[in-house]
């Protein structure tokens, strides 16, 4: 993938002479802009594509309008084949979500992101440990102490779709904890915290949003937060407790690390110019007060990275999510 | 009660002109969404969904709810009039509405379906008034058993109560859920049936295929007969309205069993198709004039449009109390709640009290205003089919075209239409009946997931089905629904040796 580098390069050269403001601005859409979002409606991708499409509007950020289309067939597939197939479109972005990585590797889907121009991380989703709140376990050690008495795989953890992020990080904690868990996938986050809620699963490991007005309600219960170090989230969301109340996992002796990316793409080879100008409107959106509501309501990681250093970061997480993977038994078969 | 104080704050909220004013452009917005197949209330919400940011939030909703309503009551007329279900919800009303429209009681049929939608609206409404929190737990009961016992239920109510032998309705359904399970596994993760085609990821999208069977498959037919509109155009009276109402509170029994039938599903939530289908099912099977269902009987029409739209009424109820959509539509307003900055889940009734009793007045407010709006254009709608088919055909044929493009703005799609059509030609002319493969299609996937989610958590024992009292007697009322032609040819023999 010689030339794919060589854009990679151009982009993030062009990125490191563009100044911030950039007034003289040479491109800009001149059709409605796509928005694909590569999983359905109602889901944390489609939530942050849809405020996107809002603040847009509302602010004028751009004289074009947003399009969010949902592209969810295949576990997200369906999305990723359709940028693949649209080369130096600059009017399709692609929300992602660690369906970037698992999809092409449960599936053997023909794709890879290197494909596709990357563009920003906006934000990184965190992930925690959440348990009924009527269940006695209060800490991380009294739950994986009752999973370990009662017999492998009657404990059951709810996630989201199958050999995707959320039963990556269960196979990770049976790994590092050394329980067996009975893995159910539902289709979407919301409905896996109400299963949690009704007590038809005894764990999950839903995003912030995704649980969080469950815990405002006293249901459900945070054992520990999956990511390096505590949430910033300070402000009181359930009783005494916020976001920033959470331990790590890794404090609480289970020493796993899972953060989900934000962030977008754009179709195969577009030039360094569109690229900046789309780099240039998400930073405008990070400025604006409904941006930063999301951020705090959903207790994101607010990580901001573009060009060189984003597609870095990209690859790396490729590499751990193939090893996390092949470790679990995930990988497709090659055919 | 605190209730009734609420709501008539609501109401006072609603009644502002400016709410008043996007509420009838939500009406008739949804009923044009409505009536173009595939273009459906999530599509066009979500469409619409722009328009709504710069409105305070209270008003945003009512449009976007009103959208909705307006969806559901304008998926009826495609269907009556042309065979050609406007929405999935719709599907089941074809099944007599459509036999009524060719004897020339298209009127009346529009009547029987709206009515019936804003009695099984109303009703929903007031479910939800009285009883949210406690409807808010019981769908909290709701594990992968349950719901794959109602999925169970819908399909037995539906099973051998057509008039095709039963070994077609058999093939037919497992056509259905051979297609359905094209695509992704959700609980596996492993792509089936795809053959390689990256086309095919997706799975065969339901309305996809109703458009082909239904729309494109009936203009093929009619054409085979020489472009002639099979029955007899109706004759615009405006008096029809009133001639139907009168004929309606026969039917309570079927109205009330389908507005509690389509709450349960709306709750649940599994959703405004299965409820029509389930709704219909068993109107057949409780009605006395059950063998004649599908050959015009209004009662037809009364039972999945009242559960339909009690089912897409209640669905909202689980997105505001637990923040999960009953129905896709659902979900897109789901979304919208999250932009104007309410967060969805138990506490929005406390917190949100203008924004959610503004909501539910506005459904009162919204469900009159639809009824008055397509009440007054049923003559308009009738008067239709006395267009000569050759003129509206190729009408009929764009728009299921633009229909089927817009599903997932992809031209393999409306491939993949015309395909259909053809089956849907080739089975109607065998004589292999289409419902239960389009039912099959639409839950078939749906109950195969709440199936094995259950085995996974109970470690593969049957037992998860009758392991609590919910899920134990709905399994066994759906066994004793797909047992009944037979329990009822013994228990006749029984009789008849008896006798003699």
């Amino acid at each position: 993938m010689m030339s794919m580098r060589t854009i990679l390069a151009g982009a993030a050269a062009a990125l490191c002479v563009a100044p911030l403001s950039t007034s003289h601005a040479a491109w800009e859409p001149s059709r409605p802009v796509e928005i694909i979002v590569p999983a359905g409606p109602g889901g944390g991708a489609d939530q942050m594509a849809r405020v996107i499409q809002g603040i847009v509007t509302q602010h004028k950020l751009m004289k074009q309008s947003v399009v969010v289309v949902n592209k969810a067939g295949g576990a997200g597939g369906e999305g990723f084949l359709d940028m693949k197939a649209s080369p130096g479109n600059p009017h399709k972005l692609a929300i992602t979500l660690s369906n970037l990585f698992t999809t092409p590797l449960a599936t053997g889907i023909p794709f890879n992101w290197n494909e596709l121009t990357p563009l920003a991380m906006l934000a990184l989703d965190e992930f925690v440990l959440w348990v009924n709140a009527e269940k006695p376990y209060k800490t991380v050690k009294e739950y994986i102490a009752a999973v370990k008495a009662a017999p492998a795989g009657q404990f059951k953890m709810g996630g989201t779709g199958s050999k995707q992020e959320d039963q990556i990080i269960t196979v990770a904690v049976e790994k590092a904890a050394g329980v067996k868990f009975a893995y159910i996938p539902y289709k979407g986050g919301g409905e896996v915290a109400v299963q949690l809620v009704g007590n038809h699963v005894d764990s999950t490991v839903n995003n912030p949003i995704e649980a969080v007005a469950h815990w405002r309600a006293g249901k459900l219960r945070p054992l520990c937060v999956f990511d390096g170090k505590q949430l910033v989230y300070g402000d009181k969301v359930a009783g005494d407790l916020g976001w920033s109340s959470i331990p790590t996992c890794k404090s609480q002796g289970l020493d796993m690390e899972y953060l989900m990316l934000r962030g977008f793409f754009m179709a195969p080879k577009v030039t360094a110019e569109q690229v900046a100008f789309y780099v240039d409107l998400f930073k405008k959106v990070r400025e604006t007060p409904e941006w930063k509501k999301l951020m705090s309501d959903g207790a994101f990681n607010q990580t901001f990275m573009v060009g060189a250093e984003y597609a870095k970061w990209v690859a790396t997480e490729e590499k751990r999510h193939e090893a996390l993977m092949k470790e679990a038994g995930f990988i497709a078969p090659k055919q | 009660m605190e209730e009734i104080s609420n709501l008539m704050h609501g109401f006072g909220v609603v009644i502002q002109p400016f709410n008043l004013l996007v509420m009838v452009i939500g009406i008739v917005l949804g009923v044009l969404i409505g009536v173009l197949p595939g273009l459906g209330g999530a599509n066009g919400v979500a469409i619409l969904l722009p328009l709504t940011f710069s409105m305070p939030p209270t008003s945003a909703i009512i449009m976007l709810s009103c959208i909705y309503w307006g969806a559901l009551f304008g998926g009826a007329i495609t269907s009556i009039l042309f065979n050609i279900p406007g929405e999935p919800w719709s599907v089941a009303t074809t099944f007599d509405g459509h036999p009524m429209a060719q004897q020339g009681r298209a009127g009346e049929a529009l009547t029987a379906a709206f009515t019936s939608s804003f009695v099984g609206a109303l009703f929903a409404v007031i479910v939800i008034t009285l009883v949210a929190p406690l409807v808010a737990k019981f769908a909290l009961q709701f594990g992968p058993a349950e719901k794959f016992s109602v999925f169970f239920l819908a399909f037995c109510s539906f099973v051998g109560m057509g008039k095709e032998p039963p070994f077609k309705t058999l093939v037919a359904m497992m056509m259905g859920f051979a297609l359905a399970a094209v695509g992704l596994d959700t609980v596996t993760g492993q792509l089936r049936l795809t053959f390689g085609f990256t086309e095919l990821l997706g799975g065969f999208d339901f309305l996809i295929a109703v458009i082909g069977l239904f729309g494109i498959g009936e203009i093929l037919l009619t054409m085979e007969e020489g472009l002639s509109f099979k029955g007899r155009a109706a004759g615009i009276n405006g008096k029809v309205v009133l001639q139907t109402w009168m004929e309606l509170p026969r039917y309570w029994a079927t109205s009330l069993r389908s507005c509690l039938i389509g709450c349960w599903m709306g709750i649940t939530p599994a959703g405004a198709t299965p409820a029509s289908f389930m709704s219909y099912g068993i109107a057949k099977r409780l009605s006395p004039k059950g063998r004649k269902f599908g050959t015009g009987k209004i009662e037809g029409v009364i039972a999945p449009e009242t559960a339909a739209h009690a089912a897409g009424t209640s669905a909202l109820l689980p997105m505001l109390s637990l923040g999960v959509p009953g129905s896709p539509t659902a979900a897109v307003l789901l979304g919208g709640l999250l932009i104007w900055g309410l967060q969805p889940g138990p506490l929005l009734f406390v917190e949100q009290t203008e924004f959610v009793w503004g909501l539910i007045a506005s459904m009162y407010v919204g469900n009159v205003v639809g009824l008055i709006v397509v009440l007054t254009m049923v003559p308009f709608f009738a008067a239709i089919l006395r267009i000569p088919f050759s003129i509206i055909a190729p009408i009929i044929l764009v728009v299921c075209a633009i229909g089927a493009y817009t599903v997932h703005n992809s031209a393999f799609d409306v491939v993949l239409m015309l395909v259909f059509g053809v089956i849907g030609y080739v089975m109607k002319k065998c004589n292999y009946p289409m419902a239960p493969m389009v039912l099959a299609i639409v839950l078939g996937d749906k109950a195969e997931e709440a199936f094995r989610q259950s085995l996974l958590g109970s470690g593969g024992s049957l037992g998860i089905f009758w392991s609590n009292g919910l899920v134990g007697s709905i399994m066994t009322i759906g066994l004793v629904a797909l047992l009944w032609p037979l329990i009822e040819r013994i228990w006749g023999g029984m009789r008849a040796r008896a006798a003699s």
